[in-house]
């Protein structure tokens, strides 16, 4: 096999990687948010729950969590999936356990922000929606930045679990490549590809931070 | 005219009382200057009259508007929500350790909150905010950013950022203890100019010259009672109690 039918054969697994990689970002940032809300919530209740659920995301294994969202249904409730369901099961379940790590950094980030600031908010008038959104959320965000910059780059590394799920993406296909050519280019590709995809993640969130240095 | 009057305010902390039935009221154009130990409840006093803290008991009324009463078991009731913000916009507060917004500049900082909440023309609330700023000596500094400032600059942006609203009363919860001694010149200078275009404040300090020289009523607090009050001249040169003089001494022999 040529390298370029190598190349070939794994541009897909590359696709499938960058794409479990967007749509879990797009998913778990916010859905973290919402996580952090209800974690830091009066009412008990909601935020024994949140906490239970960060502790278990963050307690297991994401591969054994993978498992669980791909088998669960169909070994729990008979519940017989579509074809396609792998590639659901892969983004629901990196999804809601990144939404885990996501809102205790974004928790520490507004708990992190001086209630001063919350106070001269509201002398000044802002309604409680206004202060998170236009006084607190901003600081947080140049705030959790660095924790965030490590969690992705642990998400492009993390993608090569999908391989549990028999999802075809960049390591799942190295892998299969290997072992039929039983040749380590493959594998070293998938490497590179991880390495440069990781850089171009350090670089875009370096970038980010240094747009929001304009202030302390 | 009665800016601002509090009837008999009681707060405490969980077990500790920290204001006993305090009372007093400010007319228009007035400035008042609360002095006391530290932990006499001065602070408390003024987070409650700008409703950062919720009082257990009393009353409080704003330009004739009651923004707390109190029910048969004497017991603080809190007006309606629409009510409050409506009197949320008669008082500015200053707080010690200014509470700039970081990520705003010097200019969205005054004028956001006119823009926005008070949903004024922006042209009118910019060329407020630039008469401001030249007033407060900072017609220069527009697009910095607080960390760009130092300590007093930014008590002056607070200030500004502040009047910006309009309020009808001021409040300052010792505003120059944050700051370096040199700095502190130029926020009492500010506050000594609003004090002669008669704007009326209520102003907490350990500044006791300054309270002397420009308060027309002083205050003193100790362990949450008023002790004295009156006249700056006869509280502070003649106070007439005991614990008024203790504390004065204090000051003197510094
Ligand atoms: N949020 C709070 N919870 C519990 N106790 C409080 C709280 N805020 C203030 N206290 C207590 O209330 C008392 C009065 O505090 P306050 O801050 O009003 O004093 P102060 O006169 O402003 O003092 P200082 O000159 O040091 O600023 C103190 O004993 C303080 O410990
Ligand atoms: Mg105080």
């Amino acid at each position: 096999m040529s390298l370029a039918a190598i190349l070939q054969q794994l541009a897909t697994g590359m696709l499938a990687t960058i794409s479990i990689f967007v749509l879990t970002l797009f998913f778990s940032m916010p859905l973290g948010l919402l996580v952090a809300f209800g974690r830091m919530a009066k009412f008990k209740p909601l935020q024994y729950l949140m906490k239970f659920y960060i502790s278990i995301m963050r307690g297991t294994p994401l591969m054994l969590q993978l498992m669980v969202v791909y088998y669960g249904p169909y070994y729990i409730f008979h519940i017989k999936l579509p074809a396609g369901y792998q590639f659901t099961a892969t983004i629901i379940g990196f999804a809601i356990n990144y939404a885990a790590y996501f809102a205790e950094i974004y928790r520490s980030g507004i708990q992190s922000i001086p209630v001063g600031q919350y106070e001269a908010a509201k002398v000044l008038g802002y309604s409680k929606v206004q202060t998170f959104g236009k006084i607190i959320f901003p600081q947080m965000v140049k705030r959790v930045l660095p924790s965030v910059t490590n969690e992705v780059i642990t998400l492009v590394k993390d993608t090569s679990l999908a391989f549990v799920l028999a999802y075809a993406e960049m390591f799942t296909l190295a892998k299969q490549i290997a072992a039929s050519q039983t040749s380590i280019v493959p594998l070293f590709i998938a490497g590179l590809f991880y390495y440069i995809f990781n850089l171009i993640v350090a670089g875009v969130m370096g970038y980010i931070e240094k747009r929001l240095d304009y202030y302390k | 005219m009665k800016l601002l009057e509090i009837n008999n305010l009681k707060k405490s902390f969980d077990n500790l009382d920290v204001l006993h039935d305090i009372s007093l009221s400010v007319e228009e154009g007035q400035v008042v200057a609360i002095i006391g130990p530290s932990g006499s409840g001065k602070s408390t006093l003024l987070r409650c009259a700008t409703m950062l803290e919720t009082m257990d008991s009393g009353e409080l009324t704003y330009v004739g508007e009651s923004a707390v009463t109190n029910n048969e078991a004497g017991k603080a009731v809190y007006a309606d929500s629409k009510q409050l913000k409506k009197i949320q916009g008669y008082f500015g507060l200053v707080f010690q350790n200014f509470n700039l917004f970081p990520h705003y500049s010097v200019m969205k900082n005054i004028t956001d909150a006119p823009i926005h909440i008070q949903k004024r023309d922006k042209k009118e609330v910019y060329a407020q905010a630039r008469e401001l700023l030249k007033k407060m000596g900072l017609e220069d500094k527009e697009d910095y950013y607080p960390c760009q400032l130092s300590g007093g600059q930014q008590q002056r942006v607070a200030i500004a950022r502040a009047l910006a609203l309009n309020p009808s009363i001021l409040f300052f919860d010792e505003p120059t203890s944050a700051l370096d001694p040199e700095l502190t010149g130029e926020i009492l200078k500010v506050i000594r100019q609003l004090a002669e275009e008669k704007m009326t404040m209520v102003i907490v300090t350990h500044e006791m010259t300054f309270a002397r020289d420009v308060a027309d009523h002083v205050i003193f607090m100790d362990g949450g009672y008023i002790i004295e009050e009156g006249n700056p001249k006869d509280v502070i040169e003649h106070p007439k109690e005991e614990r008024t003089r203790q504390f004065l001494a204090r000051f003197a022999a510094k």
